[in-house]
C-alpha cells in the first residue's frame, strides 16, 4: 500500500473515531442544558437536590465524551496539512476560512465555558451557571456548522473561481449559504439529538433496571429523553430524505451509488438487496420494488433517475477520460441500508419506550429484565453515524473536491509509506486504548453513582 | 501596510498568546514530575478551569495560518509530519487525562493519568521549540515548497538546544504561575526555589541557543529581532531575581514578558518570511508567495478584529472568576 491509500485509511479512521463522540457532544450538551434549566426553575428543596445530582450525573458522562471529541478534533485539523498538503494548497483560500472561524467563534467559547461550567458550581449564580452549559451547547453546534460549511464545499463547490491552479473564494456568502450545508447540517444536528437522547435512554433504562434507589429519577429522565430522541429521529429522517432529493440534482452520481442504479430509468425501481458487480457495472441479481426510487426522488411515480453508467459518460465528456464512479458502490449500497435500518430500528425502540414510560409507567417494574438489556442496543446510533459519513465521503470519490481536485493528487508528496504506516498504527492503537479507558471510566461512574435526596 | 503584513502580525499575536497561556499549562504539567499525588492534584486543579481554553490558542493559530498562509500550513505540517504525530499523541493523552484522572478513585488510575499529563506537557514544549528554531534556521525546501529533507534533519543541535530552552522556559513560567495559584505556603516556597533554578537554567539555555543561532541563522542582520531577544533576556534575568527574593507576581509578569518578547523576536527575525529555505533564499515561503487572496485576507481580518477582543474579554473574565488560590481541600473536584 502506498502513502495515498494509507493516508486515506488514516483519515477515515480518525474521522469515524472523532464522529463517535461529536454527535454525543452535539445532542447531550443540549439535553444537559435542558436538564439544568429544569433544575434552576424547579421548586422544592429535595427535588432540587436530586435534580442537581442528575445534572452532574449526565454532565460527567458528557465531559468524558467531550474530552475524547476535543482531542481527536485536533488530529483532524492537523491532518489537512500533515497528510493532504496539496489539498491544503489548492483549497486553503476557501477551506482555511471556515476552519479558522470555527476556532475563533466556536472552539473558544466551548472550551472556555466548559471550564466555567465544571468548576463554577459554587462561584457562579445558578442562572449564570446554567447559561454556561447553554453556551457550550451553542458553541458545539456552531462548530459543527463551520466544519460542515467546509465539507459542503468539497461536496458541492460554490462561490469560487480557479486562479493560478488553485481555488479562490469569490463569495463568502455563497459559501455559507451553499444549499448543501442545509442538508448536511440539519442531518448532523438531528443525528446529534438522536445519539445524545438515545444514550440517555439507554443509561437511564439500565439505572432503572439495576439501581432501585435511583429508579424514580431515571424514569423521569427516560421520559424526557424519549421525547428528545423522537424529535431527533423525525428530524434526521426528514432532513435525510430532503438531502437525498437534493442530491439528485447536486450530486447524482453519489445518489445513484447509494442505490446501485447502473442504468438511467424512468421510472426507477428501488433495489432492496442487490448483488453488485462493479467490474461489469451492473447488478448480477437484485430484488426490486418497481417505481419506488423515482417516488423517493420526485414524490411521484413517474420521472427519470440517472444511472451510474450515464453519469460516467457525462463526467468523461466534462472532465476527460477517467473513472468517475465511486470505487466502492457495494460498500455504499449496504452502508446506506445499514443506516436506514438502524434509524428505523431506533424509531421502533423509542416508540416502544414511549409506550412504556408514558402509558405503563406504574407497571415499569414488570419490565426490568427487558430494560437491563438496553445497553446492547447502544451501538445503533453510532453505527448509523459512522456509515452515514462513510457514504458521504466515499460517495465523492474519486474527487477530494468534486469536479476540482482528485484525491490522488491531494496527498503530501514528501510522505513515504513507512511514515504513514507508523502514524496509522500509532493513532489506531491510541484510539483503541483510550476508548477502553473512557468506556471503563464511564461505566464505573454510572454503576457507582446514585441519585438520592440525602444531603451530603 | 497591506493585509499580508496585518496577517503576519495577527499570526504573531496568536502564537504569542498560545505560548504565554499554554506555556504555563505545560509548565504546570512538567512541575508535577516527582510530586506526591495530593500536590499533583492541586497543580491540576490550578489549571483545570482554563487549560482547555488556552489550548484553543494553538488550534486558532493553526487555523489562522491555514486561512491566511495556506502554503505555510501545507509545507510546515507535512514537513514536521513525525514530530507532529508525536505531539498529537502527547496532546491526546494530556487532554483526556485532565478529564479522566478524577473519574475513578484509585491511586494507580490517577498515577497513570498524571504520567500522561507530564509526558503530554514535556513533549509539545520540546517539539514547539525544535519546530520554531527550524523555521528560522532554514529547511531543505524546494522550488515547489516541498520539504525534501528527512526527519533527522530536524534534530540538529541548534534546534535541540532551542527545544530544551523552551522546556525550561515553560517550566519556569509554570512554576511562577503555581506560586500565584496555590494556597499552601510550604508548597509555594518550594516552588519559588524551583522557579529560581529553572529560570537560571532557562537563561543558560537561552545564551547557548543564542550563540548557536547567531552562527546558524541570519538573525544578526535583523536589529528588531535582536532588540526583542535582548529584552527577553532582560525579562528572564528580572524573573530570576524576582523569584529569588520572593516577588512571585513580578516573576510571573517577567516570564510572561519574556515569552512574549521571545515570540515577537522570533517572528521579527523571520519577517517577511515564514519558512526559510536552506537550499535557495528565493524558495523560502513568505507572506506574499504563501498567502491567500486579498479577498480572503480581508474577510479574515474582519473576523479577527471582531472576535479576538471578545475572546480576550471572556477568557479574562474566567481568570477573574477563578482568581482564588487553590487549597488542598479543593482537589475533590478533580
Amino acid at each position: 500500500m502506498d502513502a495515498l491509500i494509507l493516508s486515506r485509511l488514516q483519515f477515515a479512521i480518525t474521522t469515524i473515531y472523532h464522529f463517535l463522540f461529536v454527535p454525543v457532544t452535539l445532542g447531550l450538551s443540549i439535553f444537559v442544558a435542558l436538564l439544568e434549566t429544569w433544575y434552576v426553575f424547579s421548586g422544592s428543596y429535595y427535588e432540587r437536590l436530586k435534580l442537581k445530582r442528575l445534572v452532574k450525573f449526565f454532565g460527567t458522562i458528557f465531559l468524558i465524551n467531550f474530552a475524547m471529541g476535543v482531542v481527536t478534533g485536533i488530529v483532524q485539523e492537523f491532518h489537512f496539512g500533515m497528510n493532504w498538503s496539496e489539498y491544503a494548497r489548492f483549497m486553503g483560500d476557501i477551506f482555511g476560512a471556515p476552519l479558522a472561524l470555527e476556532a475563533l467563534t466556536a472552539f473558544f467559547i466551548e472550551s472556555t465555558f466548559i471550564g466555567l461550567w465544571i468548576f463554577g458550581w459554587d462561584k457562579l449564580s445558578e442562572k449564570l451557571h446554567c447559561l454556561c452549559i447553554w453556551i457550550v451547547a451553542f458553541g458545539s453546534n456552531l462548530s459543527a456548522f463551520w466544519i460542515l460549511v467546509a465539507n459542503s464545499f468539497m461536496q458541492h463547490p460554490v462561490g469560487y473561481e480557479i486562479q493560478d491552479g488553485r481555488a479562490v473564494m469569490t463569495s463568502f456568502f455563497d459559501l455559507v449559504t451553499n444549499p448543501y450545508v442545509l442538508g448536511e447540517y440539519s442531518h448532523a444536528f438531528f443525528a446529534g439529538i438522536t445519539t445524545g437522547g438515545f444514550l440517555v435512554i439507554v443509561v437511564s433504562a439500565w439505572k432503572v433496571a439495576t439501581d432501585s434507589v435511583s429508579r424514580e429519577m431515571f424514569v423521569r429522565t427516560m421520559r424526557r429523553a424519549v421525547l428528545f430522541t423522537l424529535v431527533g429521529l423525525l428530524g434526521v429522517m426528514g432532513s435525510g430524505h430532503m438531502h437525498a432529493q437534493y442530491l439528485a440534482t447536486a450530486n447524482p452520481m453519489k445518489l445513484a451509488s447509494f442505490e446501485a442504479l447502473w442504468e438511467t430509468e424512468d421510472p426507477a425501481p428501488f433495489a432492496v438487496v442487490a448483488d453488485i458487480n462493479q467490474d461489469a457495472r451492473r447488478n448480477d441479481a437484485e430484488i426490486l420494488i418497481p417505481r419506488m426510487f423515482t417516488f423517493m426522488v420526485h414524490n411521484s411515480f413517474s420521472g427519470e433517475v440517472k444511472g451510474i453508467n450515464d453519469l460516467q459518460r457525462e463526467a468523461e465528456e466534462k472532465y476527460g477520460s477517467g473513472y468517475y464512479i465511486p470505487n466502492d458502490v457495494r460498500g455504499m449500497f449496504w452502508s446506506f441500508r445499514t443506516m436506514i435500518g438502524a434509524g428505523g430500528l431506533m424509531l421502533l425502540i423509542v416508540l416502544g419506550m414511549y409506550y412504556l414510560t408514558f402509558w405503563r409507567r406504574s407497571h415499569i417494574t414488570e419490565h426490568l429484565q427487558c430494560l437491563k438489556l438496553m445497553p446492547l442496543l447502544l451501538p445503533l446510533p453510532f453505527v448509523a453515524n459512522s456509515v452515514g459519513w462513510y457514504i458521504a465521503e466515499a460517495g465523492r470519490q474519486p474527487w477530494i473536491v468534486v469536479g476540482l481536485q482528485k484525491t490522488a493528487v491531494a496527498v503530501s508528496p514528501n510522505l513515504s509509506a513507512n511514515e504513514v504506516w507508523l502514524t496509522l498504527i500509532g493513532f489506531t492503537a491510541i484510539y483503541l486504548f483510550l476508548a477502553v479507558l473512557a468506556v471503563f471510566a464511564a461505566v464505573m461512574f454510572i454503576r457507582r453513582t446514585q441519585i438520592t435526596a440525602e444531603e451530603e | 501596510m497591506d493585509l499580508n503584513i496585518v496577517w503576519f502580525i495577527l499570526i504573531t499575536v496568536l502564537f504569542t498568546g498560545f505560548f504565554i497561556l499554554e506555556g504555563f499549562d505545560y509548565g504546570v504539567g512538567m512541575m508535577m514530575l516527582g510530586r506526591p499525588r495530593n500536590e499533583r492534584g492541586q497543580f491540576v486543579r490550578a489549571i483545570g478551569p482554563v487549560w482547555d481554553g488556552n489550548e484553543v490558542w494553538m488550534i486558532t493559530a493553526g487555523g489562522a495560518t491555514f486561512a491566511a498562509f495556506p502554503h505555510v500550513y501545507a509545507t510546515m505540517f507535512s514537513t514536521f509530519y513525525l514530530a507532529l504525530f508525536l505531539m498529537l499523541l502527547a496532546l491526546i493523552m494530556r487532554g483526556v487525562a485532565f478529564e479522566l484522572r478524577g473519574k475513578f478513585q484509585s491511586p494507580d488510575w490517577i498515577n497513570f493519568w498524571d504520567c500522561a499529563i507530564i509526558f503530554g506537557s514535556f513533549v509539545p514544549a520540546l517539539l514547539w521549540g525544535v519546530a520554531v528554531v527550524n523555521l528560522l534556521r532554514g529547511l531543505p525546501i524546494d522550488f515547489q515548497m516541498h520539504y525534501v529533507g528527512t526527519f533527522l534533519d530536524l534534530l540538529n543541535p541548534c534546534a535541540l538546544v532551542g527545544g530544551i530552552f523552551f522546556v525550561l522556559l515553560f517550566a519556569f513560567h509554570g512554576a511562577n504561575f503555581l506560586t500565584l495559584k496555590l494556597a499552601d505556603a510550604g508548597l509555594r516556597e518550594d516552588l519559588q526555589r524551583k522557579s529560581f533554578c529553572l529560570g537560571l537554567a532557562a537563561l543558560i539555555a537561552f545564551v547557548l541557543f543564542g550563540a548557536l543561532a547567531l552562527v546558524e541563522t541570519d538573525i544578526v542582520t535583523r536589529p528588531v529581532a535582536l532588540i526583542f531577544l535582548t529584552l527577553a533576556i532582560v525579562a528572564l534575568i528580572l524573573g530570576c531575581t524576582s523569584a529569588k527574593v520572593g516577588c512571585n507576581c513580578r516573576a510571573f509578569a517577567a516570564s510572561t514578558a519574556g515569552i512574549a518578547c521571545l515570540t515577537v523576536g522570533f517572528f521579527a527575525a523571520l519577517f517577511p518570511r515564514l519558512m526559510v529555505s536552506s537550499i535557495a533564499p528565493q524558495w523560502s515561503l513568505d507572506i506574499y508567495n504563501a498567502a491567500s487572496t486579498p479577498h480572503t485576507l480581508a474577510l479574515m481580518t474582519g473576523a479577527a478584529v471582531v472576535f479576538v477582543p471578545i475572546v480576550l474579554c471572556y477568557q479574562a473574565w474566567t481568570y477573574k472568576i477563578f482568581r482564588d488560590r487553590v487549597t488542598p481541600a479543593d482537589i475533590h473536584y478533580h
